[in-house]
């Protein structure tokens, strides 16, 4: 068993957007090429080039066909799945070996490569699926926010967030301190009605989702058309281009310029 | 606890530098990461116009297809059948002398006996002037299947076009309707954007029969049946014109509108504009009640009307006749809905919805400007709508005048280049439709000579068509024939069918570039295998020689004699040019490079640098000096540097001139590509504020313009809602004229070229009985994966290595088909065994499937019993590239038949749960052997 910090002031994790994610596949592949040279290199892959592909990932985005109020047509959600840096993660606290932890000053949940085990308590006691177990390493993997990349002196200030975060094109995955509430990803989801994941297990995820805004289709419009009056349609449209003519608010003319002669025929 | 200790700051690169992405046609600026000379990180260049910083799934793989196992690795040359996997390593030498040899005789015999066709390459505007130099009239590259009909339909109605040669005002548009997009061209900015909108609470609508990727995250999704997206559109239009909400001003003054046409059935001037002795088409000034130059300055033009001119001729206004059209009973949404499969409340609707966005939330921009005419603006004003369309629109036999009904709907409301409207990218607008008109005429190809102008171009009237005497067909590919009269990017699709047919003659030498035609690229794959590997009655191969060049150990590969292996995109220098399809954005022209951020590990060479090499050894002029020796000794990068099309002209636009300071035109310039590597290897100008709408009839616009050279004159680029060439070719099927169809085609010519936009059933759909094949077929560009060269990236294949057949619950339950039951898709044409998957979100008519997954067993390097081929599949495998024989026997290409787009999307089938559940695909093909060239 590992024990738990004190619970940190900060609380760096990520708000995902559900209403923008297209499912791009962006963040997956950006968080593998960085983390498979980075902090858990490498991840890596298993029959590659053959049947039935498999690998390590700290970053999948599924797609889904779910229900909407008022809709009687199930909609797509593209729902990226990773650590949720819990306050109180389970995965931790089941961890034999002390591997498994979470950092006391900012609150990320990571693996010590050099003391796993592999004994995959941590997998089974997540109930979000988000660590994946290294076949080639025999080693536990997990998103570690890219730990190796926000604090990284080597990069330029505006380079230093989590790969799947700088890759998004739909500006869908925001990172910050969702301890802190004044941050603009705290913001963001009291705003948006950012919720957790599972409440009821209790393990306090410090990622956020953000719902789906609600569509404006025929369902949830009022419905309108076009005056369409009696008579004929043709007749009415010819008054409407007379008048058009009449009223026609010709723009002024600057006076110093000429230039018809060169544009015609 | 103590916790361990973490170094947060590694230094896992030893290098960064930047190029340009090719893991899709969408081109962003990326940044390297190398270590020790080996890549390790790719990002998004922040900097760059395109991406500014995001990269997509793609492109953040692209490390794994710089290292794929498929990358060839030396020249090969066929020693077994086409087919067999049997080559033999040959070095450079001896591949370019085989070459050159191969190709100095065809050029000494008959230049047209080479076709040379090159597939997703971004160098058109070096292969097209490649084959002029060369002589031959077959070329052209794969827009044929890819996107002519929205090219053309948009370059003859506006100037411009959708694809990426224009994009919505992201920043303004309040109303967004995509038509039939998926991931692909512009796919970063589109996704950048469409988060952006929705941000601001701008509403999108998703007109696709697939509701994935975009359209899943539309605030409405309109599930439209396949082919039918011109009914809706009309409907649409039918809806504002009967209520006179319509942009009046907009299409007084830069449309075609009040132009007046001859009304005299019967004669050769029927339809065609009145127009005065100095050719100027005529308005009816409302002032003067009398006829005036369209364009002059004081004319009060009448929208509507009939007139009789004073030499007695009878005409009427463009618009009238539009109007006329749309106000029928027939385009009311009550007689559209059950056709296009979508309620008339719902189009009625969304055309409310529209013309509350375009008028009530109008823009004005506090931007002064003057137009073409010296009339002097306050304000720019726009009208918040805006649309984009592409393959769903395109890959129809009906794509051509669909596209057309989209930009009238557009101009309609009065949205072209206006704020919050669709917007052109520089160097678009172009003359409507552009000036320059193909080559190769009957005598214009002559032994050891180039071409008099270029083989692809824009035919105004018969006369520009390339046919002889009889009307025959002078390309192998039929383009600028009757049979597709303007088809401006060539027909790719048809060449192989062709040559093999001998129809309208055979060919010694094909040479085709980065095109998988023997397997994803092709309509008809088993046909097009037998047309490779056919044998004349003396044993010799029908299709001679084949050369191809690839960087991958593609199915093409396979049916090729002698293979030139390309680099990888990181390899390599190229260029994104202004004279091909540039990186530009809508506030100004914008281009970019590839610089080689490392070295081949082995013996492959870049194709533009071969094929310049080729071209000096056989001596072509513009790649050889006087004394003949080569002109561009440097390969592609001396070629992009000191090539100039027109003086001071060339392919790159930035840091030209001796001190590299000029934009557009200047000498060139030898530090050219260390200029663009030290700004991120891309340059744009953005444009003053006065010059980013209204660019058609923006006077100060234009002669900008006419000093960078993308058009030649500073004249207006007035919208053709009425196309007149299309009236004259019309006309000549009607006899009149010099030039006129044969009696055979007369009737699909007068039909088709309606000078106004129309509606008609796919093709397919109407010739196969509706009871037999009463679904349509389509595939979508998966988000993750561009064409086959994802297949063999170790981490897109974990993502979608393989496909389904989806399709909705309830036809599945009419079926009896559960979720992962295999079942048989039939079309006329042929047959295929696909695993099923139930959704909603489709168009319940209508089934469909990943594009291009499908692999052949044994290519790209892929273990033999690799998903992709045992479980995957393609519906190429369904559709023909012929239609079916009509009268005399005579079979058309499964094409639009103004453009010569091919019809994937017109694909009629049937479903049936397969007798046989074993979980395989079928057909099946032999395993392709793997190469000894992969490494």
């Amino acid at each position: 068993m590992t024990s738990l910090p004190s619970p940190s002031a900060k609380k760096l994790g990520l708000v995902i957007d559900l209403d923008t994610c297209v499912g791009c596949q962006a963040c997956a592949t950006s968080c593998k090429e960085w983390n498979t040279q980075g902090y858990s290199a490498p991840l890596n892959d298993v029959n590659a080039y053959g049947s039935n592909p498999s690998g390590t990932w700290l970053n999948r985005i599924h797609g889904y066909e779910v229900e909407e109020a008022g809709q009687a047509q199930r909609r797509i959600v593209n729902f990226p799945r990773s650590c949720l840096h819990c306050e109180e993660p389970a995965c931790v606290t089941v961890c034999p070996t002390g591997a498994s932890y979470k950092r006391a000053e900012d609150g990320i949940v990571l693996v010590n490569p050099e003391t796993c085990i592999g004994c995959k308590l941590c997998s089974w006691a997540c109930p979000y699926g988000a660590r994946e177990y290294d076949q080639n390493d025999g080693v536990m993997k997990k998103c570690t926010l890219c730990v190796d990349r926000i604090y990284n002196d080597n990069l330029e200030p505006d380079d230093r967030l989590p790969a799947c975060v700088k890759a998004c094109p739909t500006g869908a995955r925001h990172f910050g301190d969702l301890g802190d509430p004044d941050s603009a990803v705290s913001q963001l989801v009291a705003e948006r009605g950012g919720y957790d994941l599972l409440p009821e297990m209790g393990y306090k995820p410090v990622n956020k989702y953000l719902p789906p805004r609600p569509r404006r289709d025929g369902a949830t419009s009022r419905p309108e058309a076009l005056p369409k009056p009696d008579g004929s349609a043709f007749d009415r449209l010819f008054a409407w281009a007379d008048r058009l003519l009449s009223t026609g608010k010709t723009p002024a003319r600057a006076a110093d310029i000429d230039n018809s002669g060169k544009l015609e025929g | 606890m103590t916790e361990p200790f973490v170094n947060t700051s590694p230094r896992t690169w030893d290098e960064v530098k930047t190029t340009t992405c090719y893991m899709c046609a969408c081109r962003c600026g990326i940044r390297v990461h190398l270590k020790d000379g080996r890549v390790t990180y790719i990002d998004g260049n922040p900097a760059h116009p395109v991406n500014k910083g995001v990269i997509c799934g793609k492109g953040a793989a692209g490390i794994m297809q710089h290292y794929s196992p498929a990358r060839l690795s030396k020249p090969l040359l066929r020693v077994g059948e086409r087919g067999s996997g049997d080559f033999r390593e040959i070095e450079w030498e001896e591949a370019l002398g085989l070459a050159t040899q191969w190709l100095s005789e065809v050029r000494a015999k008959d230049p047209r006996k080479l076709a040379f066709f090159t597939g997703r390459d971004q160098s058109q505007g070096l292969t097209g002037w490649w084959a002029t130099q060369f002589g031959t009239p077959n070329y052209a590259a794969h827009g044929g299947f890819c996107s002519v009909n929205m090219a053309a339909a948009g370059l003859y109605t506006f100037g411009g076009s959708f694809w990426e040669f224009g994009e919505p005002d992201w920043k303004h548009t309040r109303y967004f309707m995509l038509f039939g997009v998926a991931e692909d061209h512009a796919s970063n900015p589109i996704k950048k954007a469409l988060g952006q909108l929705k941000e601001r609470g701008a509403k999108i609508v998703s007109i696709n029969p697939i509701r994935t990727g975009y359209s899943a995250i539309a605030d409405e999704w309109i599930g439209i049946r396949p082919g039918t997206d011109g009914l809706f559109v009309g409907a649409l239009i039918h809806e504002i014109v009967s209520a006179q909400r319509i942009d009046g001003d907009y299409l007084l003054r830069y449309t075609n509108s009040p132009w007046l046409i001859i009304e005299n059935p019967g004669g050769e001037d029927d339809g065609l504009f009145a127009r005065n002795a100095q050719g100027s088409a005529l308005i009816w000034d409302g002032h003067s009640s009398s006829p005036m130059p369209a364009l002059s300055p004081d004319a009060a033009p009448k929208l509507m009307g009939r007139y009789k001119l004073p030499d007695g001729r009878r005409v009427v206004t463009a618009f009238t006749l539009i109007a006329e059209r749309f106000l029928e009973p027939e385009w009311a949404p009550e007689n559209i809905a059950a056709r296009c499969g979508v309620p008339a409340e719902t189009i009625r609707r969304i055309a409310a919805e529209l013309v509350r966005t375009a008028f009530e939330e109008e823009i004005a921009l506090d931007v002064p400007w003057t137009d073409h005419l010296g009339r002097y603006h306050e304000k720019m004003i726009g009208r918040p709508v805006s649309m984009h369309a592409m393959r769903g629109i395109s890959a129809h036999s009906n794509g051509f005048q669909t596209c057309r009904t989209i930009h009238l709907l557009q101009i309609l409301l009065g949205t072209i280049d206006v704020p919050g409207g669709f917007r052109y990218k520089p160097p678009f607008p172009k003359p409507a439709p552009p000036g320059v008109k193909p080559a190769g005429k009957p005598g214009q190809v002559k032994p050891n000579t180039p071409l008099p102008g270029p083989p692809l171009g824009f035919v105004a009237a018969p006369a520009d068509l390339l046919v002889d005497a009889e009307g025959r067909p002078q390309r192998i590919d039929k383009a600028y024939s009757w049979d597709a009269p303007l088809a401006a990017h060539g027909l790719m699709h048809m060449v192989i069918t062709n040559a093999a047919k001998k129809d309208p003659y055979g060919i010694d030498v094909l040479f085709m570039y980065m095109a998988n035609m023997s397997w994803n690229s092709a309509m008809n794959v088993p046909d097009t295998i037998g047309y490779l590997t056919q044998k004349e009655p003396d044993g010799s191969y029908t299709i001679p020689k084949i050369i191809y060049s690839d960087a991958y150990a593609s199915e093409m590969v396979h049916y090729a004699d002698l293979i030139l292996p390309d680099t990888t995109y990181l390899e390599r220098w190229d260029c994104v040019s202004l004279l091909d399809r540039p990186i530009s954005e809508a506030d100004g022209p914008a281009d970019s490079i590839r610089q080689p951020v490392t070295e081949p590990d082995r013996d492959v060479r870049p194709f533009q640098t071969v094929l310049l090499d080729i071209g000096a050894r056989l001596g072509l002029p513009g790649m050889t000096r006087n004394d003949g020796s080569p002109r561009y000794p440097g390969g592609y990068p001396d070629y992009i540097v000191n090539h100039e099309r027109a003086p001071g002209i060339g392919p790159l636009a930035g840091f030209r001139g001796a001190n590299g300071r000029a934009q557009g035109r200047g000498a060139p310039n030898p530090d050219q590509l260390q200029a663009y590597i030290a700004n991120g290897c891309h340059w744009f100008h953005e444009l003053p504020d006065h010059m980013k709408y209204y660019r058609h009839v923006n006077w100060a616009y234009l002669d900008w313009a006419t000093f960078f050279g993308f058009i030649a004159r500073p004249d207006p680029v007035i919208h053709q809602l009425y196309c007149e060439p299309l009236q004259k070719f019309r006309l000549a099927a009607r006899g009149h004229g010099s030039i006129v169809p044969p009696a055979g085609h007369r009737q699909r010519i007068a039909d088709h070229f309606d000078p106004i936009p129309f509606w008609y059933a796919p093709f397919e759909g109407e010739l196969v009985a509706a009871e037999q094949y009463p679904l349509h077929a389509v595939t979508q560009r998966p988000m993750a994966m561009y064409h086959s060269w994802g297949s063999q990236n170790a981490w897109l294949r974990q993502i979608l290595g393989r496909n389904w057949l989806y399709m909705a619950r309830e036809l599945a339950a009419r079926h009896g088909i559960a979720d992962d039951d295999w079942v048989t898709v039939t079309s006329h044409h042929g047959r295929i065994k696909a695993q099923a998957r139930l959704m909603d979100g489709v168009n319940p008519e209508t089934v469909w499937t990943w594009n291009a997954i499908g692999k052949r067993s044994g290519a790209w390097n892929l273990a033999p019993g690799a998903d992709e081929s045992k479980q995957g599949f393609l519906l190429n495998h369904l559709i023909s590239e012929l239609l079916p024989e009509r009268e005399g026997g005579y079979r058309y290409s499964n094409s639009d038949p103004v453009t010569g787009q091919a019809a994937w999307y017109d694909l009629r089938v049937r479903i049936e749960k397969a007798g046989d559940q074993q979980p395989a695909s079928e057909p099946q093909f032999a395993a392709l052997k793997t190469l000894a060239g992969a490494s």
